[in-house]
């Protein structure tokens, strides 16, 4: 608590202004235009971040993913389609109220339900972050292998697609994390002599390859497509009778952004999803929703942006990304040297703190560039596809190439691209396949250090109470779609 | 994918080898055996060296799974068809094949000319025709990231027949 202090650090530092700012804006303009969003565009500034010192590139990636998951707001009220999967449920009310000529109130909800949403789940981080790390102490290579094996196992329950299909999804992420040397006997694995493969497969090429290049396979089978604009004037604040009405909702929808990002692998669309469906059930007018309820962009809107903060709790406390951009985050904090857990918040409190006042500042910042350019974003999505995606194949190719230099990490990325199509034609996520990546050396890894430890004595694990606890909900986890399914 | 049953739209009356869960689910087999294959080609540690468990333990027990879960989503399918999906548009086919003229060109010839290459095809069969915005795309947007990523990051891109010529 003694670090408090320094979460007003970024607010003393012009540098760490300028890169917030920048960063919002960059964060809006991903969210808005549909099919990128936070991830993608976290993954593609991952090359430019290495001209900044650590803490300015955790930043600058941090205020995309602030920014970027209330952007995808601003197309899903404007054109009904979401910007970021994450605000698909901020289409199903934020579209019917602005086709109702009510665009600048829903927007005006969506960006205070957002900020508020955001802030809180800040809070959680500051003071939720420094709790897990301290019990993360007591944590073993079995501990950490059971972590792991529960955070995938979160994977079965997220949103999009199948429980079986991101399992899947996930076993095939951890399988390319295999690729490259054994990092314990230094023995090949899938490398099928390709000198390049022994360093393993990269995680830029494949974020990249599966958001962005899967996004522009996607993109030429709707050239077709025609969005149905909704004009604004311009953003209105809510009205004293629209917080009447929505102040629980955002409160509740706070709290239950906050607790899912914290899960591993769970992120805003899962938390948007609930927030959603729980103002519905709490609602005093729930056949208002899906009309154009102002509850209903609230709920959305509070949850997903709290998911941002929850989510950064288990990447910056245990090295377990919260969600897919996390997950991109947490890339970025490793190549610049920075290893997440509880070390970190002991050695270098500032760094956090200040990760921490960042978000809280790119929050507020998102609130005034939201509130005053929404109109301005909202243009951004006029630009043509047939313009828009030859130009981030560009910057995609020439921003995979450059963290090695590689020329296969560029025929990687293209591979993963067309993978990422049939992935997601098919109904299989592509993001369980990034969290097996990031996490598929931590399970290896401790495994097989377990196992050194137990002296190759599997039910070894069952007697460590932490392993325990993690298994007995790793367990609930994979059961939890069966439970919903029949209770459906 | 659970909800699609009996609705219009499933290929519940497709042929088997026609319906996209057998497609997809023996490209996955197809594809895990053949790496579960390579597996049993990994080098064994001797004991004394070995730590835990083999390196090819691991990815073979993933492998594994990999399959019993398709196998597991294939007899779903058969109560659950998926949803049929619409046949793919010929932009589709051109945007792959420009991947493979990129990956051709830019191997061959130059990264850059690959790149405006990629460009120029995917603008004009998306529906471009105007040459000004062509160009746009194609040369100087390029042209703009190729400066910036060599002059802010230090980036050297690979010798090709443009490349050369900015090298000197």
């Amino acid at each position: 608590m003694e670090n408090l202090g320094l979460i007003f650090a970024p607010l003393f530092s012009y540098k760490l202004l300028i890169v917030l700012f920048f960063g919002t804006i960059f964060g809006l303009i991903l969210g808005v235009l549909p099919g990128l969003g936070p991830t993608t565009g976290g993954a593609l500034i991952l090359p430019f971040t290495m001209t900044l010192d650590p803490l300015s590139a955790i930043v600058l990636l941090t205020a995309i993913y602030c920014a970027g998951t209330y952007g995808g707001a601003i197309t899903a009220i404007l054109i009904n389609t979401p910007g970021t999967p994450a605000a698909a449920a901020t289409c199903l009310d934020g579209y019917p109220l602005a086709q109702k000529g009510e665009a600048g109130r829903a927007l005006g909800m969506a960006t205070v339900s957002s900020v508020i949403g955001g802030i809180a789940s800040v809070i959680v981080l500051i003071f939720f972050a420094p709790l897990l790390a301290n019990l993360a102490y007591e944590f073993g290579q079995p501990e950490y292998f059971a972590l792991a094996i529960f955070g995938l196992t979160m994977l079965a329950s997220i949103g999009e697609g199948s429980p079986i299909k991101n399992l899947i999804a996930g076993a095939f992420g951890i399988l390319i994390s295999t690729v490259g040397k054994d990092f314990m006997t230094s023995i090949d694995r899938f490398t099928f002599g390709i000198n390049e493969l022994t360093e393993g497969i990269g995680f830029i090429p494949v974020v990249v390859g599966l958001f962005a290049i899967s996004e522009m396979l996607t993109q030429s089978t709707l050239i077709n497509q025609i969005f149905n604009r909704v004009a604004l004037k311009a953003v209105k604040l809510p009205s004293i009778d629209d917080y009447k009405k929505t102040w629980k909702t955002i409160i509740r929808s706070s709290g239950i952004g906050s607790f899912i990002g914290v899960l591993p692998a769970e992120g805003g669309t899962v938390a948007s999803l609930i927030g959603y469906a729980e103002a519905k059930r709490w609602s005093k007018k729930p056949d208002d929703f899906g009309k154009g309820s102002i509850e209903g962009i609230a709920g959305a809107e509070a949850a997903n942006n709290a998911a941002t903060g929850g989510a950064m709790v288990p990447t910056l406390a245990l090295g377990i990304p919260g969600s897919a951009t996390t997950a991109v985050i947490l890339t970025g904090l490793i190549i610049h040297g920075v290893r997440p857990g509880p070390d970190l918040f002991r050695e270098q409190p500032e760094f956090l703190y200040g990760i921490f006042g960042s978000m809280l500042i790119a929050n507020i910042l998102f609130f005034i560039l939201g509130f005053f350019g929404a109109k301005i974003f909202a243009r951004i999505t006029l630009v043509p596809n047939k313009l828009l995606w030859p130009m981030i194949f560009a910057v995609s190719v020439c921003g995979t190439y450059s963290l090695s230099q590689s020329i296969i990490d560029v025929w990687i990325m293209l591979l993963f691209g067309v993978i990422g199509f049939f992935m997601r034609r098919y109904g299989f996520s592509v993001v369980p396949v990034i969290i097996g990546l990031i996490l598929g050396e931590l399970v290896e890894g401790t495994l097989r250090q377990s196992l050194v430890i137990f002296d190759g004595n599997w039910f070894m694990f069952l007697r460590r109470p932490i392993a325990l606890t993690f298994f007995v909900l790793s367990i609930v986890a994979l059961s939890f779609p069966l439970i919903k399914k029949k209770k459906n | 994918m659970n909800d699609v049953h009996n609705e219009k739209g499933t290929n519940k009356n497709l042929s088997l080898f026609f319906k996209s869960s057998f497609i997809v689910s023996a490209v996955i087999i197809v594809i895990s055996l053949i790496l579960l294959y390579f597996t049993f080609t990994f080098d064994i540690v001797p004991p004394i060296l070995n730590r835990g468990i083999q390196p090819a333990t691991f990815p073979k027990a993933l492998l594994i799974l990999i399959i019993a879960l398709t196998l597991l989503t294939y007899f779903i399918s058969l109560k659950n068809p998926w949803k049929n999906e619409k046949k793919l548009p010929n932009s589709f086919y051109i945007t792959l094949l420009s991947f493979f003229v990129f990956i051709t060109v830019s191997k061959f010839l130059d990264f850059f000319l690959g790149i405006a290459l990629l460009s120029i095809i995917v603008s004009y069969f998306w529906g471009e025709r105007r040459v000004a915005y062509l160009i746009m795309v194609s040369i100087i947007f390029p042209l703009i990231v190729f400066v910036f990523f060599e002059t802010i990051l230090g980036l050297r891109f690979p010798p090709g027949i443009i490349t050369n010529l900015y090298y000197g």
